[in-house]
């Protein structure tokens, strides 16, 4: 018999069935609830505002931007983090810890950190508002460091995960073949973990589209310059309920589009 | 055994000389031998031997602890992979699986020049390997043989001065392996290049290689031609493989 075959045949207990039962109630009933209150009726003037499209047009742009800031810095990155398997144990695993941390800590502590960096006070921040009259905080540029600091990992990991599982000797068998390091690295390495680097930037590009605690923290809420789509849709919630569940809806649409590109591939807990 | 004395044969291709001690996890490997162009020699031993070690060392792959590798004059164990002009077959071949046939047997071109100049230079290349008929085809749309056929088309287009072939019959099945293994031949022969072929079968060392040595836990047992072997096995896996060979 197949393993597959096994395990359709395997048979769950009741209690592990029923519990299952509540945890997807528990993860689909919000998105139902949201679904099923929406002012459909005025969605479209409701999306239309200047302010929904001021909104709109800011998170796009800086998630874009995030996300090819995390594309040039990240491929480079994870190439790191896959080569250091060779590595020591503790510069490895101070490495790896340096690209996790953010996908651990809570976005806002991030933002408070990013100001402890960049802030007018800030360790380089104050030589940057001194030298050049540079100030990072509250502006746009401050919402796309923001995001690429906590989108960066989802790049980085997705582009090691294709790196670890793509067959290293390609890249001998270039060598021997006369190609130097770049050129390995250009020619073979690159192209063949292409589709992690697709899944990757657009695992980031949702994360980037989502931050909150980080950009509020960092970047404020000024209108047209650092108030995208999710710090808008919280600040609807307390004068206009509508327009904040017309801007989740929209934040919905968008993450749905991304899961149906990403289908199986790459999503948490994929084996591939 | 000075392979540097008859650093050219006839046909101006260099000799090989190696002489080296590398480790692999726990393995110390040492091994010295020399190849005259036009005379392959087979490494032959059990598996965790170092046969593939001691190829990869060659080929710039892997560091040496010790050692010295040359070829013809040029001394080259301190060269990186891409200057050392070593063609590999890998072991399952290991071709670009996301580049065609035709951009697989023009790689080392298109490394030094235009896409379009390498491709004009791998199409004699895909006549000699009777790959013209699959040049547009992916690595993964390839049978066994169509694939070693490649690998060696894009190690030799790239005009190497040693060749390498790392258990080259082992991808194959097994109703091929006979008329693959007498095509490898000819194509070796063709090739007239110092030529290491790392095998555990005495069947491919038997077609393709004039000489064998043999290699176990790491260190050299025996070499010499298989009917030497045949008249004085040095160790019992010697008497082993060569009679299960004959059986």
């Amino acid at each position: 018999m197949t393993r597959a075959a096994v395990r359709s045949a395997g048979r769950l207990a009741w209690p592990v069935v029923a519990i299952a039962v509540v945890a997807i109630a528990v993860l689909v009933l919000p998105l139902v609830a949201l679904v099923a209150r929406a002012p459909w009726a005025e969605l479209p003037e409701l999306l239309a505002s200047s302010a929904v499209l001021e909104a709109l047009v800011l998170s796009f742009g800086t998630a874009i931007l995030a996300t090819l800031l995390c594309l040039v810095l990240g491929i480079p990155l994870a190439a790191l983090v896959a080569h250091a398997e060779a590595w020591p144990t503790l510069p490895r695993r101070l490495l790896r810890a340096a690209v996790t941390v953010p996908l651990v800590l809570p976005p806002v502590v991030g933002g408070i950190a990013l100001l402890m960096l960049l802030g007018r006070r800030g360790l380089i921040g104050e030589w940057l508002d001194r030298a050049f009259g540079i100030t990072v905080p509250f502006t746009t540029g401050a919402v796309v460091l923001a995001q690429v600091f906590v989108a960066l990992p989802f790049l980085v990991f997705a582009v090691e995960g294709a790196l670890r599982s793509s067959d290293r000797r390609t890249e001998a068998a270039a060598a021997t073949l006369g190609a130097s390091r770049w050129q390995v690295f250009r020619h073979v390495t690159l192209p063949i973990v292409a589709p992690g680097v697709a899944a990757g930037g657009v695992l980031c590009f949702t994360r980037a589209l989502g931050e909150f605690g980080a950009t509020i923290t960092f970047a404020g809420s000024l209108p047209g310059t650092t108030r995208t789509l999710p710090i808008a849709s919280y600040l609807a919630m307390q004068t206009d309920p509508d327009e904040a569940v017309a801007l989740a809806l929209l934040l919905l649409a968008v993450s749905i589009a991304v899961l149906l590109t990403l289908r199986d591939r790459w999503l948490p807990g994929a084996t591939a | 055994m000075t392979g540097r004395d008859q650093a050219a044969d006839a046909a101006g291709r260099p000799g090989l000389v190696v002489d080296v001690s590398l480790s692999y996890g726990a393995t110390r490997i040492a091994a010295a031998f020399d190849v005259r162009p036009g005379h392959p020699l087979a490494i032959i031993g059990p598996n965790g031997a170092g046969k593939s070690s001691i190829i990869a060392a060659v080929a710039g792959l892997v560091p040496l602890d010790a050692g010295e590798v040359s070829i013809g004059s040029r001394r080259v164990d301190a060269l990186p992979p891409e200057r050392r002009r070593v063609g590999v077959v890998f072991q399952d071949y290991v071709l670009f699986p996301h580049l065609s046939v035709r951009d697989n047997v023009a790689f080392a071109a298109r490394m030094r020049g235009s896409r379009a100049a390498a491709r004009a230079a791998a199409e004699p290349w895909l006549e000699r390997y009777d790959l013209v008929g699959l040049a547009d085809r992916l690595p993964s749309e390839l049978s066994g043989g169509q694939r070693q056929r490649a690998a060696l088309a894009r190690a030799l287009a790239a005009d190497p001065d040693v060749l390498l072939l790392d258990e080259p019959m082992s991808a194959l099945d097994v109703e091929v392996r006979d008329e693959m293994r007498a095509e490898l031949a000819t194509h070796v022969r063709e090739f007239g290049g110092a030529t290491v072929l790392v095998t555990h079968s005495p069947a491919d060392a038997a077609t393709l290689a004039d000489s064998v040595l043999v290699l176990e836990g790491g260190a050299v047992t025996q070499r010499g031609t298989l009917a030497e072997l045949r008249a004085a096995p040095a160790t019992p896996y010697v008497r082993r493989m060569l009679a299960a060979s004959d059986a």
